[in-house]
């Protein structure tokens, strides 16, 4: 059945492809028209291959709203569309436009989306002193469930060496930027496989596994305990490590190894550490100013490709900054979503929420769509458990690391019901004592 | 006093709390000895604060991985585990051959603090549990001393004991070996027999059987109690002190205490079966036949019938028991002394026959400067408190005579044994400090007050005694001020003594290595935690890793792979077989190592930081022990005029072996030190004399960032065409 949206044109379409880290980021400019003679347009569809779709981390979406200097672009929705229309398995997901696109009016959308483990190393095996050429997979042209009527595809790649391109003409390349187009009425769902070969030696950081603990103290304290499983997610490292190339040529040894990583965290952390199952690691620095921290943290070892590593940072946080009282009386803990590593991604996400002992009607209010459960976890003197927050995630970029809330409610009694215990017990145990001393427990008189 | 003066200054109700002298004496004695009990703790965390709380050194890493396996599996798991990541092929049985009192007693603790809902990681416990316990010894300390002495040695002997370097050596914060609860439960085990033959107790001879049982099940060291106990039973007879107090001391403690350890399945029936346990079982006799003679002697009551009844008696007895004894030893049934005993009683005999004793570092002879380095002033004080207990000979300082001549003996041996003898020496020397302090107080008081201020009922009497003597000498109070205040200094020098040793020498974790960088600053060097973590993390996770026995118990507990031997020496001959393949040329070893599904090959290699105990240092062991049982590695073959050499000048099989090979690839190509050639050896101070290693079998996969662990990849065999 024709659909409302099928009255929309792209009138032109850019397609900037980012290849300099391991995420691939692609920005699109779309400018569309809607058909004078349809009616109103809620939605704009957007169009993934089925493999996009599964690396697909993210995607945002902003329409550019007035005119030249008062331009301001305002962020709209986007989600899985449940269309099952489009051929060859592309998935499609719809913008909701905030004011609708009458007919014969123009917009320009901003689109933004990440993808994760879509750049293929080829060969998939390479030694020490070898670059490390990865492959990505495209389409020269936009596909679109539209009609496009110009377009350009520009992929920029990290430095000039570029082993190898698909044509498809009109294509030029200038230094390490590639252009495809531009190509012009293009018909609805077209698709034009592109492949790139080149060279990419920027760190292959993946956490396979994160979990974050935040532990929520009413005296004054967040304790966040990360975990990390951490692997080198490039071409897999074949042959020898030899310590002495590494050492005394680092230029072209083990280029697509990386030895540090920086992990950005909130101002004003305190008692911040840096382990393993097997103790302390110590090769870490830690930046503070009134901003941010920057905690620069080096692997026993080097990753090379396909070596893993799993480790653990803890640190504290000043209560003040992260709790808040909401207007209905309830206290909501305001962190940051993702992972700290900057430029990782993370396969696999699970942030626990720990409330005090005593807390009831929790809530998460997250900007995404997750999973989301509730579990008890004891600590400490506790007796009851403490409502804990699950939040899991799959394929998490940095672009995830937004605000998001917990909510829930607290009675302060709770917080003297630890130290009373202690005071209890400490007490009881000098009865005990002065009782002992004040009793005869011999049986026979001697 | 001052404090008792200040008090009747204040209002009625708060003057009823002025204690009485007794329940201020008392109120002293506590909170000395709680302050004792926190300073032993206290004092044994320098290694926490210097680097982290972990787990020190070797054997103790293979006690925390099984007391990992026992708070993960329970109990009967762990008692019949067969670990399958050790001695490949062939396997270790765990639960059968280990002491697991320690472990034991760390997973309660644990599931006790986890029962008071504290969370501590088991870790923790572990690293805790040689401090905790070495606190305990000093409560132990003193009532020990009270029971010897008098209630001041008991508090003297408990200080001591908390800051005695030759007993932090193997109790700080880490330490997580047998001997860090072991000492505690020697003591315990003596003290209690000492105050079960004092009063003739049957109470306190079971409590004793138990404190005995808990030492069978936490450390060998055990065979020292039951040698000691006959022996001092003995001389008790032997000076005619039998007593009847004795007589239930020593037998329920021995029958009950016997029992109790063949439920330790590592010491099974070796009370009854092995030559070292003999002489226990012996007196056990002897004492019943001791009794026997008695009542006989008091039923006949004629001296001259009884004469002849013990010669004919005696004659049976003695007859038999060697008869028994023949037997037992011919038919196989009482095992012969065992090779750690006989080096024990003989110091040269390890050397001569058991290179596998002699190649670790703290079975060697004790050298003069460790006596002083452990003992500081209790090397003068053991003897003057010698004298005063053969001053005021009892039951009791007999023992502690016994305990410590013996244990001295001992420690002069074998350089770990130190710590066995660290608690006698304490309560005698502190006999001798306490006695000493004691005489001279009493000298000044007498001058300065009346006797009868003087409190203790004895002392009194000899207070008013030493009062008559005053009056002849004119200086003696000024002296005995000056003795006083040496005896202060003294003491004080050994706290000072016995912190800056604890914190300097015995505090390091010897898995992370810290020297100081040129700028003064601290470099730490945590390459072995590097490898291991490597090994862990990148290797696949049935893999096998050759090494020296050294690492094997790290290699197990950090990086969680199979080794071939490891620190439980109890395969000679698989030893051997590692010895021979790092001390032959890379084809010959090949073989070895494909016999033996190895996978890597670990090496430690000190070349390039000066790490002295490295495997190129300890090569001469591997060399000997495999030599030991394989006559194709000579030693003479390695050697030039009578020294292992690395430079041009060394043997050629020395330059092509498989542990030279491993240690030096490449290096030749490395600068380490400015103005010296390439290749120089940092640790011998050579230049290396071959340069150019290339390997056919093998093939370097990781060394970590300061060289001193390297790890080679075992090539798989080549097609066959």
């Amino acid at each position: 059945p024709p659909m409302p949206e099928d009255s929309i044109r792209v009138i032109s379409a850019e397609k900037r492809i980012d290849l300099t880290s391991p995420i691939v980021k692609v920005f699109l400019t779309l400018k569309l028209e809607n058909d004078a003679t349809a009616p109103e347009a809620s939605q704009v569809l957007l169009a993934f291959t089925p493999t996009e779709v599964e690396h697909l981390a993210i995607v945002k979406a902003t329409r550019a709203e007035g005119k030249r200097k008062k331009k301001i672009y305002v962020p709209l929705s986007v989600k899985a569309s449940d269309l099952a229309a489009a051929p060859n398995g592309a998935r499609l997901y719809s913008i909701l436009l905030s004011t609708p696109l009458k007919p014969a009016e123009v917009t320009t959308l901003e689109v933004f989306y990440a993808l994760t483990h879509s750049l293929e190393p080829f060969p998939a095996e390479i030694t020490q002193s070898d670059p490390q050429l990865v492959y990505y997979r495209d389409s020269a042209v936009l596909l679109s469930p539209y009609h496009v009527l110009e377009q350009v595809t520009y992929i920029k790649m990290p430095s000039n060496r570029v082993e190898s391109f698909t044509r498809v003409d009109p294509t030029s390349r200038a230094g390490n930027e590639v252009k495809y187009g531009a190509y012009n009425n293009q018909l609805p769902n077209s698709y034009v496989p592109i492949l790139v070969h080149y060279e990419n030696n920027r760190p292959f950081a993946v956490v396979e596994e994160f979990v974050r603990k935040v532990e929520i103290s009413h005296w004054g304290n967040v304790q966040i305990t990360e975990q990390y499983k951490l692997k080198h997610g490039g071409a897999q490292h074949k042959g020898v490590f030899s310590r002495l190339e590494y050492q005394s040529r680092p230029s072209i040894s083990g280029v697509s190894s990386f030895k540090n990583l920086l992990a950005r965290l909130p101002p004003r952390v305190h008692s911040v550490y840096y382990r393993d199952e097997i103790g302390n690691i110590s090769s870490s620095h830690l930046r503070s100013d009134s901003h941010k921290s920057e905690l620069e943290i080096e692997p026993r070892y080097p990753l090379f490709g396909g070596w893993h590593c799993t480790f653990t940072i803890g640190y504290g946080l000043p209560l003040q900054d992260f709790l808040f009282e909401s207007d209905d009386g309830r206290r909501y803990i305001n962190l940051t979503f993702g992972c700290p590593l900057l430029d990782t991604v993370v396969d696999d996400l699970t942030i626990k929420v720990v409330l005090p002992e005593g807390s009831t009607s929790p809530q998460a209010v997250v900007p995404f769509l997750m999973e989301q459960y509730l579990e008890t976890s004891y600590s400490y003197l506790d007796v009851v458990g403490r409502t804990t927050v699950v939040l899991k995630k799959r394929n998490v970029v940095g672009e995830h690391n937004v605000p998001f809330q917990v909510y829930y409610e607290f009675n302060p009694i709770f917080m003297l019901a630890e130290p009373l215990m202690l005071i209890s017990a400490v007490f009881l145990f000098f009865v005990a004592c002065i009782a002992y001393l004040h009793m005869d427990l011999s049986i026979g008189k001697s | 006093m001052a404090a008792a003066t200040a008090l009747d200054s204040l209002p009625a109700p708060l003057r009823s709390l002025r204690l009485k002298t007794k329940q201020q004496e008392l109120l002293l004695r506590v909170s000395a000895l709680a302050l004792i009990y926190v300073l032993a703790f206290v004092v044994r965390l320098f290694s926490v604060l210097r680097y982290e709380s972990m787990i020190h050194e070797f054997d103790p890493y293979f006690n925390y991985r099984t007391t990992l396996f026992l708070s993960d599996h329970g109990f009967s798991e762990f008692w019949n585990w067969f670990d399958f990541e050790s001695w490949y092929p062939l396997g270790r049985v765990v639960g059968g051959t280990l002491f697991p009192g320690l472990m034991v007693t760390a997973a309660l603790l644990h599931r006790l603090l986890r029962a008071l809902s504290l969370a501590v990681h088991i870790r923790e416990v572990c690293v805790l549990t040689a401090p905790f316990f070495a606190a305990n010894t000093t409560l132990v300390a003193y009532a020990f001393g009270r029971e010897i002495w008098d209630s001041g040695a008991g508090l003297v002997a408990a200080a001591l004991i908390a800051v005695c370097p030759g007993y932090i050596s193997r109790s700080v914060a880490g330490s997580y070996d047998n001997e860090g609860v072991a000492i505690f439960a020697l003591l315990l085990t003596f003290y209690l027999f000492v105050r079960a033959v004092n009063t003739g107790s049957l109470a306190w001879s079971l409590a004793s059987a138990f404190g005995y049982f808990y030492m069978v099940s936490a450390w060998g060291g055990y065979v020292f109690i039951i040698n000691l106990l006959p022996l001092y039973v003995l001389v008790l007879l032997v000076t005619g002190r039998y007593s009847q107090r004795l007589y239930v001391a020593y037998n329920s403690t021995y029958v009950l205490g016997m029992l109790l350890a063949m439920q330790i399945r590592f010491v099974g029936f070796q009370h009854v079966q092995s030559g070292e346990h003999m002489a226990a079982m012996g007196v056990f006799f002897l004492l019943q036949v001791f009794f026997f003679l008695d009542w006989v002697k008091y039923l006949l009551n004629d001296a001259k019938l009884f004469k002849s009844f013990l010669r004919i008696t005696l004659t049976c007895v003695i007859t038999v028991g060697t008869l028994a004894l023949g037997i037992g030893t011919a038919s196989g049934y009482i095992s012969p002394w065992t090779g750690r005993f006989y080096s024990l009683l003989d110091p040269t005999y390890a050397k001569d026959h058991i290179p596998i004793i002699a190649s670790v570092s703290e079975h060697q002879p004790t050298a003069w400067s460790s006596f002083m380095f452990d003992f500081h002033i209790l090397l003068f004080l053991f003897p003057a408190g010698l004298y005063f207990c053969f001053k005021r000979l009892s039951d009791a300082t007999i023992f502690i005579v016994m305990y410590g001549l013996t244990s001295m003996y001992f420690a002069g041996v074998m350089v770990r044994l130190i710590l066995v003898a660290a608690p006698a020496v304490c309560l005698i020397s502190a006999i001798a400090a306490s006695a000493t302090i004691k005489n001279l107080t009493t000298l000044i008081r007498t001058k300065s007050k009346s006797p009868q201020t003087v409190s203790g009922k004895s002392s009194g009497s000899k207070a008013a005694a030493k009062g008559a003597v005053d009056q002849s000498l004119p200086f003696q109070q000024n002296v005995a001020i000056a003795l006083l205040l040496g005896a202060f200094y003294l003491l004080s020098r050994y706290a000072v003594h016995c912190t800056w040793v604890t914190s300097e020498a015995y505090s390091s974790p010897s898995i992370v290595l810290a020297a100081r960088g040129h700028n003064g600053g601290r470099v730490i060097f945590d390459d072995y935690r590097e490898a291991y973590y490597w090994l862990r993390q990148n290797t696949p996770s049935d893999a096998k890793i050759m090494s020296w026995w050294d690492y094997g118990y790290q290699i197990t507990a950090m990086g969680n792979r199979t080794v071939i031997v490891d620190n439980n020496t109890w395969n000679n001959t698989h030893i051997a077989t590692v010895g021979r393949a790092m001390s032959s040329y890379e084809d010959e070893a090949y073989e070895i190592m494909q016999s033996l599904d190895v996978n890597y090959v670990l090496v430690v290699f000190g070349g390039v930081t000066g790490y002295s105990s490295d495997d190129i240092n300890k090569f001469l062991w591997m060399v000997r022990i495999g030599g030991g049982v394989f006559p194709v590695i000579k030693e003479p073959d390695y050697l030039v005029n009578g020294e292992y050499r690395v430079d041009k000048g060394a043997a050629p099989k020395m330059l092509n072996c498989l542990m030279y090979k491993l240690c030096y690839y490449r290096f030749g190509e490395l600068t380490t030190e400015y103005g010296k050639p390439p290749g120089y050896d940092r640790v011998r101070g050579v230049e290396i004399g071959n340069k150019d290693i290339k390997l056919e079998y093998l093939e370097e996969a990781f060394t970590t960032s300061n060289w001193i662990v390297r790890i080679y990849k075992v090539k798989p065999p080549k097609n066959r065409s």
